[in-house]
């Protein structure tokens, strides 16, 4: 299905968050996930399913002052 | 000296020099200038994840976050609701409740814009975020943030990477003495003379970015602003003596070998 994934369409074959994460590739990042504003848990990244036209961000933290 | 805690909420330190992980050339530095700071908080930015780019290297594989307290910023954030969109992200990335709340007026000035500040202070005060709040040198909104629930209260020295020092040292006296929760000076300090007359004039922390991260000499920038702090911070406890308006020789008035 299409995602808005941070800020782009994607086409993903997740279909929770918690798959999404794992395709990819980012398992091991500390980083946080939105789903359309909402702030989703860690655990209930299994139990957040994916639905056409989503807007998912993934954050992560960097270098800032 | 040795139990001259700065307590921020519900976090103590012993540093009063909290650093910022921006504009170094490489992660390695950063992890070395903030060693050489003798740090215990740094600031960080959330941003998004570069999906196409996901295994590269990340900030906090050098910045330990058990070895540091890791706060979150809201830079680039122009209003309240992006402001606690971030923060709320960042509690969820690392369980972090210690948070840098910053809301900019233009890219030009980076000035504060003090009512979204406001407004997003209040929001994330009810959400059980312990607030450290930039904001301009106005002694008037530093009481309304402290009134609002903030631990801890932030004003600028000057803007934001311009390094020009303290703007208004008198504004930052009187914020620090009507306060009730610490004042950190945030933003303008370009070198170690900056640190210490904060820290002279009462300041309970320094938050130091580009003073350190643009040095030639990263480290051993860390390192004078460290000791900058400690000296400007043992004068203040210390107490100065008064300003005259003439002299008062050091040596007795008495004994010269002429009388």
């Amino acid at each position: 299905m299409i995602i808005q994934l941070n800020g782009e369409k994607k086409g993903v074959s997740a279909t929770t968050i918690a798959e999404l994460v794992t395709e990819l590739k980012l398992e091991s990042r500390m980083l946080a996930v939105e789903c359309n504003l909402e702030v989703v848990a860690k655990s209930a990244y299994e139990t957040t399913f994916l639905k056409e036209d989503d807007r998912i961000e993934i954050v992560h933290m960097i270098g800032g002052g | 000296m040795s139990n001259d805690i700065l307590k921020v909420g519900t976090y103590e330190f012993k540093s009063r020099l909290i650093v910022g992980s921006g504009k170094y050339k490489d992660f390695e530095t950063t992890k070395l200038a903030t060693e050489a700071a003798d740090a215990e908080m740094i600031t960080v930015a959330v941003r998004r994840v570069n999906i196409t780019e996901a295994d590269k290297e990340n900030l906090l594989d050098y910045i330990d976050p058990k070895k540091y307290t890791i706060l979150p910023n809201t830079a680039g954030c122009f209003n309240a609701e992006d402001a606690i969109r971030t923060l709320r992200l960042a509690r969820e990335a690392g369980g972090w409740d210690l948070v840098k709340l910053e809301v900019l007026g233009d890219t030009q000035t980076l000035y504060p814009n003090v009512v979204e500040t406001i407004k997003a202070a209040e929001v994330l005060v009810k959400e059980g975020f312990q607030v450290m709040v930039y904001t301009n040198d106005d002694p008037i909104v530093a009481t309304r943030l402290e009134e609002i629930g903030c631990v801890a209260v932030m004003p600028l020295g000057n803007p934001i990477g311009s390094g020009r020092g303290l703007a208004n040292p008198f504004n930052i006296r009187v914020i620090k003495e009507r306060a009730n929760v610490p004042i950190v000076v945030d933003a303008g300090i370009g070198t170690a003379s900056d640190a210490a007359k904060s820290l002279e004039l009462g300041a309970d922390a320094v938050l130091i970015n580009t003073a350190i991260a643009e040095a030639k000499d990263e480290c051993l920038m860390a390192e004078a602003m460290r000791d900058a702090v400690h000296a400007g911070r043992k004068a203040y406890l210390a107490g100065r003596m008064p300003k005259r308006a003439f002299a008062s020789a050091s040596s007795p008035t008495e004994g010269y070998i002429w009388d």
